[in-house]
């Protein structure tokens, strides 16, 4: 029996209904005449509070609420590839199609088309035991998805029968039944899940395989594994939403979800307008071949942007129980946190720090326990991964304001973004110092594997060099550099070369915006070779300015934008001259 | 309550800062729009911020000042606050409530429109990328204004940010066809003589018969200021999406409008967030500045260019720092470029234009655009650096690459940064001031920019 009560109060994105002792937690209802969408957050009572996912300007007491019976869920199918989606998982172009080019209320559509039909090849027999999570056949989402048909984790299993056979069927299709306890299920090619509930798997691992992005200042310097979590913080400017724009793009998952979540329209329209036309490096098919959007701009309905991470990590682990790896990112959570704060104090719970309400740790917690590399449910056997990449929007670019505090406990990479090198224009802006990820030792065995045993420790190199001009900097601000001696003086500029040619990355620039494992490696080893040659020359005497004036180092610093990936033999070139270089000069030298 | 005419009045129970609490409601609706009468007829506006249980909390924009409990009267319209919209708004000035200020009669409307608008689908939104040329080079060149932007300018009290604006408005305006442009100007909260600079230097550009005016002044009732940037964005929303225009919209200074916000939300005893502003701020804020944009189909745009003055300078207010993660970048005003005297004194190393990089290039300014602006932008940087350490150890600690960079931060401010208010630069002017700048660096300093460019335009002096 479904709940059916009259609103008392309505406040913002809140309302109170009377005669709601039939409603459970969690469950949606529909609220007043214009059926708003509205989810239960509290029960006191016969009186409900109900969050509303739209606008309620115009919504009076007395109007009905009508509960559905079930709690926020998903739509888990074919057709959700290449959707924007709002933060319940209603597409913005069916919305559109509804209500012109601004977001109408009331408005009900269904997340994917269920009439197109897609291949489905079987891949069980009639008589097969099935148990949840097992896949039956697999149907071509996109170019680049192959999508599994599974049975859906809460399924109590059963002996299939009445199944198809291979061939073109729509969503609401019945492919085959199961029977079992006396029970006949239907299987279908979707099934829904609540968001707010984990999908469940057979057992995790550790992350230890990198999660590639093509970005030198994070695959290099702070990794992060599939399966893993990370932070980008950072004040207004810094950059925040460029570096999770290029890690959507380039990351090496076969499925990406990307949540605006109480961010500009401008910047889903962007990846909207630009996802469709950029090649992915490896398959080269357009990335919106692979990508789903959620996105709940900041001046849409502030409870539904609470949803929408749900919905968007929701989608992830579906495409996880294929035996996939996927990126989440979501920008960002600190819309999100101040989501949940709106609705706290309109529910008068007694805040904690800067008015969010106590269980923002615990919800943040939960989010990020939902990222993980693991052993999907059911047979066959498939690994998958969902990595989970959270911005945070600091108040004043403070990082000791709550959200960002919070989030640091319950992640392991952290790239702490820096308005001064943002300022600058050295991007991506993330700060060498204040950044650290938890998987570096984890994953050395990847790169000493793929690329070169060596990585982990010119790594080291490298960093030492940046450490050592971070202490070097602060004698040259009191004395000047003229006060150091000329070792220390190459360590400021082999740190200025890293710089420039290593950490700094630019996006827009058609060769530099995304940088391969190999060309990485190697630029980064250019560097070492650099700053160990140019030891040597000064322990022999060369003076520093024939170093500095070596032209090797602006054909170095430019190879991030000139030696494209397909390249490599430029930078053993690069590395030839350089060495023919260092021999002139020193050489010079000693002939005196 | 008493019915009129199928309209209800209800009795005020209690009166509280800008709120009234009507008692005895029966049938109104969230965000409803109320007129409060007193009894010697006195009509005020204001809208339903909570309703349930019998009692509506109502938020009175024109103050509570002079409303007893006895004598006072609520009544619920039935219908949501509108602005009545038609091309004849173009030329006049309102209020900061959109009634008519010039002592002229109400337009005659084509369409009531709700001014909260309603979100744009972010489905249907046009990505902005075509270049406004605003004469100004530091803009033009460095920080990029795109149609549909909404890209605001933060300043501090007694800088030349209106000289700014004005001379942006009036510039921008000659650009493309003059038919389709249109400027839309709220003033919020700020001094008569502001508004009156802004009217002024409208009028003597011949603007002024294709702008729209509203203005709230800063002895005009403060919680009139929530309203004031709704009924101005509705108007350009109007003129933009149903006329097709261009349209500029210039909020000045947004602080006021959070200040009233604040105002509003003490007196609802809301738990605050930063600095007791409203933990819904963000949210709040966003409802304007998203409001700017282009959408597919339709002709028009609506820029926004909200001026906010920063309190003591900080940019780390709340108001500034959340409006800085809702628009796209920032024009930031620098006090040390101020007293120097420099004009328009724009700290660029703080400021941004995050459209930039589609607004520019081949094809509508110049393939090396980006290339020479981020090596300016470097350039500039170190020389800052540069002067610092010059500070401390004196120009004969200095490197002799170092006083370069001491050249370069010279030549920016002197030549490309300062110019007259009445100036009007071409880009092909203004890059090539840059590449003047670029070009007192010796060859192996330019890092960010590809060697076909540096043969094509750097000129060693």
């Amino acid at each position: 029996m479904a709940a059916q009560g009259r609103i008392v109060w309505v406040s913002g994105p809140a309302v109170r209904a009377d005669g709601m002792s039939e409603a459970k937690m969690y469950e949606t209802v529909t609220v007043g005449d214009s059926k708003l969408v509205g989810e239960v957050i509290r029960l006191t009572g016969d009186v409900a509070f109900i969050q509303v996912y739209e606008s309620t300007s115009g919504l009076k007491p007395g109007e009905p609420v009508v509960g559905t019976g079930n709690p926020l869920s998903v739509l888990l199918g074919p057709g959700i590839i290449g959707q924007l989606y709002d933060g319940i998982q209603r597409p913005l172009r069916a919305l559109s199609e509804a209500s012109g080019s601004f977001i109408g209320r009331g408005i009900t559509t269904t997340p994917v088309d269920m009439t197109k039909k897609y291949h489905f090849v079987p891949s069980v027999n009639n008589g097969d035991e099935v148990a949840a999570g097992n896949v039956i056949g697999i149907v071509q989402e996109t170019d680049l998805i192959e999508h599994s048909i599974m049975v859906p984790p809460d399924h109590k299993g059963g002996k299939i029968s009445n199944l198809v056979s291979e061939g073109d069927y729509d969503l609401e299709t019945v492919l085959a039944t199961t029977e079992g306890d006396g029970e006949t299920i239907e299987l279908k090619m979707y099934h829904r899940w609540p968001v707010r509930k984990p999908r469940p798997y057979k057992n995790r691992y550790d992350p230890t395989v990198p999660l590639l992005t093509g970005q030198r200042v994070i695959d290099t310097f702070f990794p992060i594994a599939k399966g893993g979590t990370g932070s980008i913080p950072g004040a207004f400017g810094t950059g925040k939403t460029v570096t999770l724009h290029q890690i959507a793009k380039w990351a090496d998952s076969q499925v990406v979800v990307y949540i605006g979540c109480g961010e500009r329209g401008n910047e889903m329209t962007e990846v909207l307008v630009e996802f469709p036309h950029l090649k992915d490096p490896r398959s080269g098919k357009p990335l919106m071949d692979r990508t789903v959007l959620v996105a709940n701009t900041s001046n849409m309905p502030v409870a539904a942007r609470e949803a929408s991470i749900y919905t968007g990590v929701t989608i992830a682990e579906y495409y996880r129980d294929m035996g996939k790896d996927v990126v989440l990112v979501a920008d960002s959570t600190s819309r999100w946190a101040e989501a949940l704060r709106e609705m706290s104090g309109r529910l008068e719970e007694m805040p904690a720090e800067e008015g969010y309400p106590s269980y923002l740790a615990s919800r943040l917690a939960e989010f990020y326990e939902r990222a993980g590399r693991v052993r999907a449910a059911g047979s066959p056997d498939r690994d998958g991964s969902v990595t989970l990449i959270g911005a945070v929007s600091p108040s004043g670019g403070d990082f000791t304001e709550p959200v960002t505090t919070h989030t640091m406990r319950f992640i392991k990479t952290f790239w702490a973004l820096d308005a001064k090198l943002a300022y600058s224009r050295h991007y991506p802006s993330i700060n060498w110092m204040n950044s650290y990820s938890g998987y570096l030792a984890d994953i050395a065995k990847w790169w000493g594997e793929n690329i070169n045993e060596d990585w982990l420790s010119l790594r080291s190199e490298v960093y030492g060099v940046l450490q050592r001009e971070d202490t070097l900097k602060e004698i040259v601000r009191l004395l000047g550099p003229e006060a150091l001696p000329d070792e220390e003086k190459l360590i400021l500029e082999v740190a200025r070369m890293v710089k420039i040619g290593l950490l700094q990355q630019n996006s827009f620039d058609d060769v530099d915006t995304y940088c391969s494992p190999e060309k990485q490696y190697k630029l980064m080893k250019l560097l070492v070779d650099f700053y160990k040659k140019g030891q040597q020359a000064i322990k022999e005497g060369t003076p520093l300015a024939d170093i500095r004036a070596m032209k090797s180092i602006t054909t170095l610093l430019k190879a991030r934008m000139d030696v494209k990936d397909d390249e490599m033999p430029k930078l053993d070139q690069l590395d030839a001259d350089m060495q023919e270089e260092f021999k002139s000069i020193t050489g010079v030298k000693v002939s005196n | 309550m008493t019915a009129e005419g199928g309209v209800q009045y209800s009795k005020i129970a209690e009166i509280k800062g800008p709120l009234v609490i009507v008692d005895d409601v029966e049938n109104a609706a969230f965000d409803e729009l109320v007129e409060v009468e007193t009894k010697d007829g006195e009509r005020r506006l204001g809208k339903v911020l909570e309703v349930g249980n019998g009692k509506a909390i109502v938020q009175v924009f024109e103050g509570t000042t002079g409303l007893s409990i006895a004598a006072t009267n609520a009544k619920f319209v039935g219908k949501v606050m509108e602005m009545p919209v038609s091309r004849e708004v173009l030329g006049r000035v309102f209020d900061g409530l959109g009634r008519p200020k010039d002592g002229l009669p109400d337009p005659i409307a084509d369409k009531f429109i709700d001014i909260n608008g309603e979100p744009m689908n972010p489905e249907q939104r046009e990505y902005p990328k075509d270049f406004i040329q605003t004469g100004v080079s530091v803009i033009d060149g460095m920080i990029t204004l795109v149609r549909g932007q909404k890209l605001p300018i933060f300043s501090g009290s007694g800088m030349s940010h209106n000289l700014l604006a004005a001379q942006i408005a009036r510039q921008a305006s000659v650009i493309g066809t003059q038919d389709d442009f249109a400027v839309v100007f709220a003033a919020i909260g700020v001094q008569y003589s502001e508004a009156e600079y802004f009217r002024r230097s409208l009028e003597e550009s011949g603007a002024l018969k294709r702008s729209v005016l509203f203005l709230n002044t800063a002895d005009d009732p403060a919680i009139e200021r929530i309203i004031t940037p709704r009924v101005a964005l509705t108007v350009a929303e109007y003129l933009a999406f149903e006329l097709g225009m261009h349209v500029l919209v210039i909020l000045t200074d947004m602080t006021n409008y959070a200040e009233a916000l604040r105002e509003i939300s003490a007196a609802r005893e809301e738990v605050p967030g930063r600095k007791g502003y409203p933990g819904y701020l963000y949210t709040d804020l966003s409802t304007i500045y998203e409001r700017a944009g282009k959408l597919n189909g339709k002709k028009g745009s609506v820029t926004q260019v909200p001026i906010l003055s920063m309190p003591s300078d900080d940019i780390t207010h709340p108001i500034p720092d959340l409006t800085g993660y809702i628009t796209e970048g920032q024009i930031v005003l620098g006090r040390d470029l101020f007293r120097q005297g420099v004009y328009p004194p724009v700290n660029i190393l703080m400021s941004l234009s995050r459209l930039m990089k589609d607004g520019i290039g081949e094809g509508s300014t110049r393939a090396d655009h980006g290339e020479i602006s981020n090596q300016v932008y470097d350039a500039y940087s170190r020389a800052q650096e540069v002067r610092a350490l010059a500070g401390i150890v004196g120009k004969a600690g200095l490197t002799e690459i170092d006083l370069k960079y001491m050249d370069v931060g010279d030549v920016f401010e002197n030549e490309f940064l300062s110019q007259a208010t009445d100036e009007n630069r071409t880009i092909e002017e203004t890059l090539g001031i840059l590449w003047k700048i670029v070009s007192k660096l010796p060859k192996n300093e330019i890092t960010k920019i590809k060697d076909k460019y540096v043969e094509q335009y750097y000129k060693e002096e």
